[in-house]
């Protein structure tokens, strides 16, 4: 403990577009008063003074794509007592893992004049992938509610209230009449984690998986109703390799359709 | 000479990882590199065999802080290849959440990345130990972008009620009129800021700029218009890529764009302000007025005032949308797709936003290219840097440091979006 005797907070980005710490600097009705409990000791996106850690929380955002990401990540490890990954980079490799299912050499040669500048791994993978992870939160981005959750359960020592049941679920409970069955559309939602309220559904479309498989999802079984529906083999290969497309429930899914 | 190379290890509150190299050769400025290593992601690579309805959702996580400048971009060129136009009250939904967008972005970066330099803190939290109720008022003003952009797109980050040709589900008429107090609120609010924060002092600093921005004969452009500059540009955003073109640059992940004489220009608030004064509120242009900014402003360490007249402005469309408000019978257009190249060009908060598709008749994206506004300005970026540290070569290099951050800053760059950390060097010789 520092001699603020507040516990020390870090945030860490790696490859991600900065949105799921945003939404911790979006939470503006809490924002002080999580400053007045928390050391907000390493966020260079909100603050230039930089404490030295160890860190007591680490909020880790964003996916391992590059040797000098692979070897901070175990820094960044050290560093922190409890480690939290926040989002779907993050925790299964995120938007960028879509190369994981091509040649990379191929895809630098197709945005990059200079290939030679580029140093990249060949696929991008979730930390946990790297290093012991203390509480993965899903989403893309990831739910200010869940944020806030993690941070006060830390401090309040005990365990974060995340439900992993499925979209489904929620959809109950806000009254949202099923999409897939009263309309036909195309919904990853009985396969995906909740954590958003259904936000998909509740705005008239299906879901498309922004926090990633839930716990023991039934993919395949999914996927047969999506061919009934009238989806293409390429079309339910798109649905699973989307935020979370590296995620293995999700994985598997579409490799099976591309073959 | 002494010799001396000092690290700093981050240039803090900029969205993104980068590095400023500066080398000093016996008194002599030799370079100034502004380096960018973010990890590369690929996004043009995998849009690649996507169906084009998708190209919203994907794109907008190119960057947290300005999705709907992502959204819109893709939604405008898949219409364009597809062969229709929104318009009416889905065009106006439209303006309305990059209203949001425009105002939840200014917000964080005037006060919580920009405000602290000028009192030398090291951010808002310390800011709010000194001036806590110019923070709390902040963070209401934010809340109420963010609140636009939940109410209008579902939630601020990423929404997902955008769609090519419109929206999933069109908002109720009183959830957003009820909005109609805070946004008088924050009118008054901002302004009270506004005149505060013109009370600070602004670095003495002009160069003669190339400004790129839409424009449009009708309305301050957003999301509609010509590419136009103050240097003869005016073109159909199809023709982005005759007047920009890119080049990769060993030091930095991110593309730079450059003029084809290899020129630089500057996008973003202070290009808007100076290209489309005329057309902002007539509310926004009274701001600018009491806090004495001139017609045209040449100094990039005043765009923190531009930005409280963007936000206004932004303010005032808010308020002039919601009035007229009627739920539309549709909420999107139907659109087939049709093979063909599109483009779509959209102001973000930080400068103009390019994409261009090419689509197949299965409406399988077979070519896309996306241009950030970070791009463009790391080009206006380092020529400020190079002004600035060949004019203070005699300060110490921290205090070369505190200035250099300060002037990235003014640009906002949204690094992510190019590709955080900044490190800045300096080799003395």
């Amino acid at each position: 403990m520092p001699k603020s005797g507040k516990p020390k907070l870090a945030v860490w980005k790696f490859a991600s577009c900065d949105g799921c710490q945003l939404s911790l600097l979006d939470c503006e009705d809490q924002l002080l008063s999580i400053a007045g409990k928390i050391e907000i000791a390493n966020f260079a996106e909100a603050s230039s003074a930089i404490v030295k850690g160890p860190y007591d929380l680490s909020l880790v955002e964003g996916s391992i794509t590059t040797e000098h990401d692979e070897e901070r990540i175990h820094q960044v490890r050290k560093a922190s007592r409890f480690l939290v990954t926040i989002g779907a980079c993050a925790t299964s490799g995120g938007i960028q893992a879509l190369r994981n299912f091509s040649d990379v050499k191929e895809f630098i040669s197709l945005v990059y004049a200079r290939p030679q500048y580029i140093s990249t791994l060949r696929k991008s993978t979730a930390i946990a992938d790297h290093v012991k992870v203390d509480f993965e939160l899903r989403g893309c981005p990831v739910s200010k509610d869940q944020l806030l959750e993690v941070i006060t359960a830390y401090l309040g020592k005990k365990k974060p209230n995340i439900p992993n049941y499925s979209v489904c679920m929620e959809c109950k409970l806000r009254g949202v009449v099923c999409v897939m069955v009263s309309q036909g559309k195309i919904c990853m939602g009985p396969v995906t984690q909740a954590g958003c309220h259904a936000l998909c559904p509740s705005c008239n479309r299906g879901c498309y998986s922004c926090f990633g498989p839930k716990e023991t999802a039934n993919s395949s079984s999914l996927a047969g109703w999506f061919l009934q529906k009238g989806a293409s083999r390429e079309e339910i290969v798109r649905l699973f390799r989307g935020f979370n497309g590296n995620a293995d429930a999700f994985r598997k899914e579409s490799e099976y359709y591309e073959e | 000479m002494r010799s001396k190379t000092i690290k700093v290890d981050l240039l803090a509150r900029v969205e993104g990882e980068g590095a400023l190299h500066v080398k000093i050769n016996q008194g002599v400025l030799k370079e100034v590199q502004l380096k960018i290593f973010e990890p590369p992601r690929f996004f043009e690579a995998f849009l690649r065999g996507r169906d084009f309805r998708e190209a919203p959702d994907i794109t907008s996580r190119i960057c947290g802080i300005c999705p709907i400048a992502y959204q819109l971009s893709a939604s405008l060129a898949m219409e364009e290849i597809c062969g229709i136009k929104v318009e009416g009250q889905l065009q106006e939904l439209r303006r309305l959440i990059y209203a949001g967008e425009w105002i939840e972005s200014h917000v964080l970066h005037v006060f919580m990345l920009n405000a602290p330099d000028f009192f030398e803190v090291p951010s808002v939290v310390h800011l709010a130990q000194v001036h806590p109720e110019m923070v709390t008022t902040a963070l209401r003003l934010k809340k109420l972008g963010n609140t636009l952009m939940a109410i209008v797109g579902g939630r601020e980050v990423h929404p997902v009620n955008l769609r090519v040709g419109g929206f999933y589900k069109a908002p109720a008429k009183k959830v957003l009129r009820d909005l109609l107090p805070e946004i008088r609120w924050a009118r008054e609010a901002a302004i009270r800021m506004a005149m505060v924060i013109s009370g600070w002092e602004f670095r003495e600093f002009t160069r003669d700029y190339h400004y790129m921005a839409l424009s449009s004969p009708d309305t301050y452009a957003v999301i509609e218009g010509s590419l136009a500059s103050n240097r003869g540009v005016d073109v159909p955003v199809s023709k982005y890529d005759e007047i920009l073109t890119e080049s990769h640059l060993a030091h930095s992940t991110a593309l730079h764009s450059r003029t084809r004489d290899g020129g630089t220009c500057l996008m973003g608030p202070l290009a808007r302000y100076n290209l489309n004064y005329d057309h902002l509120s007539s509310g926004a242009r009274e701001l600018a007025v009491t806090m004495g900014l001139q017609r045209t402003c040449h100094n990039p360490f005043r765009g923190i005032q531009i930005r409280m007249v963007e936000f206004v402005h932004a303010l005032d469309e808010a308020e002039r949308i919601i009035e007229q408000y009627e739920v539309p019978s549709r909420s999107f257009m139907e659109v087939e797709p049709g093979a063909g190249t599109g483009y779509g060009c959209t102001e973000a908060p930080r400068g103009s936003c390019y994409h261009r598709y090419t689509i197949n008749k299965e409406g399988i994206i077979t070519d896309a290219k996306i241009v950030a506004p970070t791009s463009v300005n790391q080009g206006p970026i380092e020529e400020d840097l190079w002004d600035i540290v060949a004019h203070n070569m005699h300060l110490s290099d921290d205090q070369i440091k505190f200035i250099c951050e300060r002037a990235i800053r003014n640009y906002d760059p949204c690094i992510s979006c190019s590709t955080h950390f900044l490190k800045l060097t300096v080799d003395r010789e």
